[in-house]
């Protein structure tokens, strides 16, 4: 089974009880400063079954069908939580835990302490970026001025500042990665070293990438890139290392305004759920059909 | 509405350098020679046998070095057998090392069989380490009879005609891993593989056209003007196919005019403006276009045969490598957020660099070079070496003369070139032209 493209229509029957919610971080404030990778040994324990299955002649998008051989060994922090012991599955693996993300891009004020947080959180090399957030200026003669917002806000920054009297409206898009459903990154990975966690989550295998760049091309946010320290590909993981550990991610934590949220897409009694059920959101690139699990309120159709 | 110019962080890095433009253009090379083989092997195109030889050891000796730019790309090349050892069944790109491995056994088949009585002869006649290695080659073979000739014809069309197959699916593939990619809406097009398929045939027909006037002049001999005729007549059409597909697809993407047309054109107006605009079309298509359909009248001195036939090859080789840079680098230049272009620096020293991709570009022709030195790559239809009996080794006794004909030392060579090779009709040398199509 692949993760439900639209989580919202598959009723609160399948989605988990309530102690699912119980597991939805909070604001754990004193965990930070940990870059573990994703739990290495069970993700190869995985990756050997499923070459022996496989034969290696399947790809991991399927993986979610087995997450249960990923996870198997509960997670330290989460004893009791998702992914469950995989005897207690039941066939439709309703205890599925998925993960989602909102942007609201009304509440975003430019600040920039997401990007500093994800930069020290994951030692992201200079002049490469797992998340960045975009300034839109539409000015009154209908010009769209995009530029980037520094790691350091506004404040003291070369950014030109814009002249309120020339301006309609202007606003500010963090990005980062969408967690595709149907990630393109994932499919063209000639190794299995893109893959997906149980939590819907893609990551990158650093032990089996080649560096060869298509992941990078075919992403369609430009969310990848080459590591130039590891010669492996890189890019935003959501965090995996925090939210394993019941954490929200850096970006998220960091953010003094709440424009970011992060939680559970299989829990309806999630914030992030509530809200995707109250408002309208859209997703970037939606013709594209890579189904993000990254929302955005009130994203403006310039936006892409 | 007007935009400003705005790139995403990560996209001035560009990924894919000038090694991944050079494997298309290698790849394409290999699959184009080996259709001309094939036009002479499968569809008995007999005057292209002055060059089916030549076809075949061109595809073989580029065939040998296509891996070597991806090598020079990959950030962890220790790791390349991961994309045998662990295929991912989704990704284009898994694919590669079957679908090399297979064709390169293909080709040295072919090669081997091709030659088979040329190295028996020459496992007997040399002495040295020249002679070790026919013996080698030789596989212990010290005759051939008329039957085991006859399986290997038998083997030889049966692989050229797999092999056709094969060098579509090698090329081909190769235009598939762009224009899957939907990411990036200057490759994604269902065209690309046909575009990059016709592009290579192009590149192959025009590769042999040059490299056979080459070898002509280095060993001052008159090219045969009716294969070089056939070649560019060939080469025209197929030019003609490629060139129409490639504009298909742009007046196609223009006229639809989608949300990322403006880049596009912008890309293509401003970056792009010399090598698309200038060398790509108007020198590289538009002219040789033109020369070819001079080159190929009926009646045409051969001399302005050669000579026009000559430069539009070396312009169509200028267009392809042209058509390959303007899709890799061209396509990583358009920002994905279709709001500005990043610059993609052209490093000259480096794993990646300009030296290090001129030294990949050259290794194949040393190794065609050497292996004219090894191999008689001139068959019995170039009439001034082969038809010289006065200079017919000694080992006719053979079973099969084939090898021995076309066996010519260098010496041999030498000899001949001394005397007047201007009028060739004048040694009427056909009592030793052998019919076979090996
Ligand atoms: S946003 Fe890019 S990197 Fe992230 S899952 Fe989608 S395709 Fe992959
Ligand atoms: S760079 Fe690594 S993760 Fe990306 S496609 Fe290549 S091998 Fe896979």
């Amino acid at each position: 089974m692949k993760f439900q493209l639209n989580i919202l229509n598959n009723g609160g029957d399948c989605c988990g009880s309530d102690d699912s919610r119980e597991k939805q971080c909070g604001n754990h404030t004193g965990c930070g400063g940990c870059s573990d990778a994703p739990d290495a040994s069970s993700r190869r324990q995985f990756l050997n079954k499923a070459s022996t299955v496989a034969l290696g002649s399947f790809s991991l998008t399927l993986l979610p069908m087995s997450g249960d051989l990923l996870s198997d060994e509960p997670s330290p922090d989460d004893p009791d939580g998702a992914p469950a012991d995989a005897g207690s599955r039941t066939a439709d693996q309703s205890d599925e835990v998925v993960y989602g993300f909102l942007v609201d891009t009304e509440r975003c004020v430019g600040t920039g302490k997401c990007l500093t947080a994800c930069r020290e959180e994951n030692n992201v090399p200079e002049g490469y970026a797992r998340t960045w957030v975009e300034r839109f200026v539409h000015y009154k003669d209908g010009t769209v001025q995009v530029d980037l917002v520094p790691e350091t806000g506004f404040a003291g920054s070369d950014v030109p500042p814009i002249a309120p009297g020339l301006v309609d409206r202007a606003y500010f898009v963090p990005k980062l990665c969408n967690q595709c459903e149907d990630a393109p990154c994932n499919q063209v990975c000639p190794v299995h070293a893109a893959f997906t966690s149980p939590e819907g989550v893609e990551l990158v295998d650093p032990d089996r990438c080649i560096g060869c760049a298509y992941c990078v091309q075919a992403c369609p946010y430009g969310v990848r890139f080459i590591n130039p320290e590891t010669g492996n590909a890189d890019k935003c993981t959501w965090c995996y290392h925090r939210i394993k550990r019941n954490e929200t991610p850096a970006c998220v934590e960091a953010c003094p305004v709440d424009a970011r949220v992060f939680g559970r897409l299989d829990d309806p009694e999630s914030e992030l759920r509530k809200r995707l059920a109250a408002i309208p959101t859209s997703v970037l690139k939606e013709h594209l059909g890579t189904h993000p699990k990254l929302h955005y309120v009130a994203k403006s159709g310039e936006v892409i | 509405m007007h935009a400003s110019s705005f790139v995403f962080p990560n996209d001035p890095h560009v990924p894919w350098s000038i090694m991944i433009v050079l494997y298309p253009y290698i790849t394409g090379l290999v699959a184009g020679a080996f259709v001309v083989s094939a036009l002479y092997h499968v569809f008995h195109q007999d005057v292209l046998k002055p060059v089916a030889r030549l076809a075949l050891v061109t595809a073989l000796c580029f065939c040998v070095f296509a891996t070597l730019p991806l090598l020079l790309h990959l950030h962890h090349p220790e790791r390349a057998f991961n994309i045998m050892i662990t295929p991912s069944a989704t990704s284009a790109m898994s694919g590669f090392g079957i679908i090399y491995n297979v064709y390169m056994l293909l080709l040295v088949v072919e090669v081997w069989l091709v030659f088979r009585p040329d190295i028996v002869a020459l496992a007997k006649t040399t002495n040295g380490w020249p002679g070790m290695v026919y013996r080698l080659l030789s596989l212990g073979d010290r005759e051939i009879t008329k039957e085991s000739r006859a399986v290997d014809e038998w083997l030889i069309r049966a692989l050229a005609i797999g092999g056709i197959p094969a060098a579509c699916v090698l090329h081909g593939y190769v235009g598939f891993l762009f224009g899957a990619v939907k990411a990036n809406p200057w490759w994604s097009t269902a065209l690309m593989p046909v575009i990059f398929l016709a592009s290579a045939v192009v590149s192959g027909i025009a590769a042999l056209i040059a490299l056979y006037l080459f070898f002509c002049w280095r060993r001052k001999i008159t090219p045969d003007a009716d294969c070089v005729r056939a070649m560019s007549r060939y080469l025209w059409v197929s030019l003609t196919i490629a060139v129409s597909l490639e504009m298909l697809e742009l007046v196609h993407m223009a006229y639809e005019a989608g949300a990322e047309w403006h880049a596009i054109s912008t890309l293509l107006t401003e970056r792009l403006a010399i090598s698309y605009g200038v060398v790509q079309v108007l020198i590289g298509s538009v002219c040789p276009f033109l020369l070819l359909l001079l080159a190929v009248r009926p009646r045409l001195n051969p001399r302005w045969l050669t000579g026009l036939s000559g430069i539009a090859s070396v312009l169509v080789l200028v267009q392809v490598f042209a058509m390959r840079w303007n899709v890799v680098v061209g396509g990583q230049m358009l920002s994905k957020s279709f709001r500005g272009f990043v610059e993609y620096p052209l490093h000259i020293g480096g794993r990646e660099g300009l030296i290090a991709a001129a030294v990949i570009l050259a290794l194949p022709f040393v190794a065609l070079i050497f292996a004219s030195r090894l191999l008689p790559l001139w068959e019995s239809g170039d009439k001034h070496v082969l038809s010289s009996k006065p200079f017919q080794p000694a080992n006719t006794g053979n079973s099969l003369t084939t090898g021995t004909l076309t066996s010519v030392t260098n010496q041999q060579r030498t000899m001949f070139n001394e005397e007047d090779t201007a009028d060739t009709d004048a040694f009427n040398y056909g009592a030793v032209m052998r019919n076979e199509h090996v």
